[in-house]
């Protein structure tokens, strides 16, 4: 009997985790795919609509709008953020004097919160009182920088506040993979007459790759999920200019009794995630088990 | 010696160096400029900041913009400051990593020292729960929380922050035991030992880092959410985190930018400490979050 128990045990303690997993992930996904093609507006509905909810969010234009400014965003985010945290990670990584310093000032954006960096931000890029405000008084009066103002630059904003807190993440990661290299190969390259452009475009950066891989799916599932910092930034304007995905769920889920677009938008964020993060899991599994 | 060696392996001159300095120094500068804004304005007089350079320092040194977001400050439709809300998160915060830290300890052990047929997909299914976008849970979260008679509480936001705090720390601890010799736990089972004597015995009196790095993780995450908090949250449950977005977001009156910023740095705070206190910890979080296996 105890020998029994003693089988079933570690899975009888598993089980309250899977459990809430199973129902408010893998059950929760699933009730709100089926919101998806059901009739819900206010509340909940379930009768059932077929794809129509999915053709009316690709008429639409507030879905384009968030579409097209998660294609720059995302894309800009991501490779800012990959050029000036492998940058960083390089030169921090030539004997600097002061490095301890300088990696825990690099870094401590990552432990704030969205909202406190977009409310900085806010203000500091406010052309009435921000850096406009500031460089006017300093005597350059033709200066002007009022993009969080403009329907068109608005975005960049948001791309610059979050470069600003994810950066430091990715010198962290990319410093992590260079410490990893063996010096004896750079040294082999060195007597062979390679220069260190060369040292690092044909040998170190080919050897980051593991790197790059982590730091794209990170960044790429942030800004796919990117919410708070828009909310606090820009609140998703001037006008509707800076909408992204996820803002767009909330205020038709929510504000605008539309629950079945919303919830077809949440679906197809979450098929964004899914296509960047199972091959990479199942691959990262895999590896672990040969 | 790898330290030594790897001085061979680039040679730099003067002014390579000096540029690198100066580039290094250039990025600490754009990195700290947010925070020195927000502390210089935030002991300013309101009119010293409409008038004069958010970049220079207070001419007129006041405490009262950090009293005013602290105690005073509207927020909804009282005037209490950010206190309140502080007190919300602290409650929030530290049962929902407490619970999700215990759980993930045991789910850990679970799927490295006691495998049984399935444990690969089990923990895959728990790992991707970690990366889903909220958005897909929203709607029948509020639903749920409405039927278990928790909309609008802190239970309510306690629950959810375990639920979806799982994922996380049953990773940590999973890589974390996975390299612990299964050799002591059989021998132990000889020994007579079960389950929980040996989870208590052996594995947990050597867990202290890996606990470190999982409550920094947790504290920061649920101390920093801003979703949930702002869709299941009512009044008096609401945390931090919306409360100064409510303050900073709020159109009616005259924009304290000075009260918006000490509010801002209250808010920061607490991981920030945590942050400076044990940034190592934060680091290594942060990787293992990132980097499996």
């Amino acid at each position: 009997m105890i020998e029994r128990l003693q089988t079933y045990l570690p899975r009888l303690v598993l089980s309250p985790s899977f459990v809430l997993i199973l129902l408010f992930v893998y059950g929760f996904i699933a009730f709100t795919g089926y919101l998806s093609v059901s009739d819900s507006r206010m509340l909940p509905s379930l009768g059932f609509v077929g794809l129509e909810n999915y053709e009316k969010l690709f008429s639409l234009r507030h879905w384009s709008i968030a579409l097209k400014n998660l294609a720059i965003f995302g894309i800009l985010y991501i490779v800012i953020c990959t050029v000036i945290g492998l940058g960083l990670a390089i030169l921090l990584d030539m004997k600097i004097r002061g490095e301890g310093m300088l990696r825990p000032i690099y870094l401590y954006p990552m432990a704030l919160s969205f909202i406190v960096t977009g409310t900085a931000w806010k203000w500091f890029l406010d052309p009435g009182i921000g850096l406009e405000n500031v460089m006017h008084l300093w005597g350059w009066e033709s200066f002007s920088f009022n993009w969080i103002k403009s329907r068109e630059m608005a975005i960049y904003t948001v791309v610059i506040a979050a470069v600003w807190q994810s950066s430091g993440f990715v010198m962290a990661m990319f410093l992590a993979g260079l410490r990893g290299i063996d010096n004896e190969i750079l040294k082999a390259a060195q007597i062979d007459g390679a220069s260190n452009w060369q040292l690092y475009r044909r040998i170190v950066i080919p050897m980051l790759r593991p790197a790059f891989l982590s730091a794209f799916v990170v960044l790429a599932h942030l800004a796919i999920k990117a919410y708070d910092l828009v909310i606090a930034l820009t609140n998703g304007g001037p006008g509707r200019a800076t909408e992204l995905p996820a803002t767009f769920m909330y205020s038709y889920s929510f504000t605008r009794n539309q629950m079945g677009i919303g919830a077809s938008s949440a679906v197809i964020m979450l098929m964004m995630i899914a296509s960047i993060i199972i091959p990479y899991l199942y691959s990262e599994l895999r590896e672990k088990k040969t | 010696m790898s330290a030594a060696s790897k001085d061979t392996a680039l040679r730099t001159g003067v002014i390579a160096r000096a540029l690198i300095y100066a580039i290094l120094l250039v990025f600490a500068v754009f990195y700290l400029l947010p925070l020195f804004v927000m502390l210089v304005n935030s002991v300013k007089p309101l009119e010293e900041i409409r008038q004069g350079n958010m970049l220079a320092f207070p001419e007129l040194f006041t405490i009262e913009p950090w009293i005013q977001a602290w105690g005073e400050a509207q927020i909804g439709v009282q005037p209490t400051g950010l206190k309140p809300y502080f007190i919300n998160s602290l409650v929030m915060v530290i049962p929902a990593v407490i619970i999700s830290t215990l759980l993930g300890a045991i789910n850990g052990y679970v799927l490295t020292k006691w495998q049984f047929p399935g444990h690969r997909i089990v923990f895959g299914l728990m790992l991707f729960s970690c990366f889903i976008p909220f958005q897909i849970v929203l709607i029948p979260m509020a639903r749920i929380l409405g039927m278990l008679d928790l909309a609008g509480t802190t239970y309510g936001l306690i629950l959810v922050h375990v639920v979806y705090g799982l994922g996380f720390t049953t990773l940590f601890f999973r890589n974390y035991y996975d390299a612990f010799p299964t050799e002591l736990i059989r021998a132990a089972t000889i020994d007579g030992a079960g389950f929980f004597r040996i989870f208590q015995r052996i594995l947990l009196p050597s867990s202290g880092p890996i606990i470190v790095v999982t409550v920094i993780w947790q504290f920061t995450n649920v101390w920093n959410d801003f979703l949930f908090g702002a869709s299941f949250a009512d009044f008096d449950s609401q945390p931090m985190t919306v409360a100064l977005n409510n303050l900073v977001s709020s159109s009616t009156g005259v924009k304290e930018y000075n009260v918006h910023f000490a509010g801002a740095i209250l808010a920061a705070l607490p991981t920030l400490i945590v942050y400076i206190v044990s940034g190592r910890y934060f680091v290594r979080g942060l990787m293992a979050g990132a980097v499996k296996g």
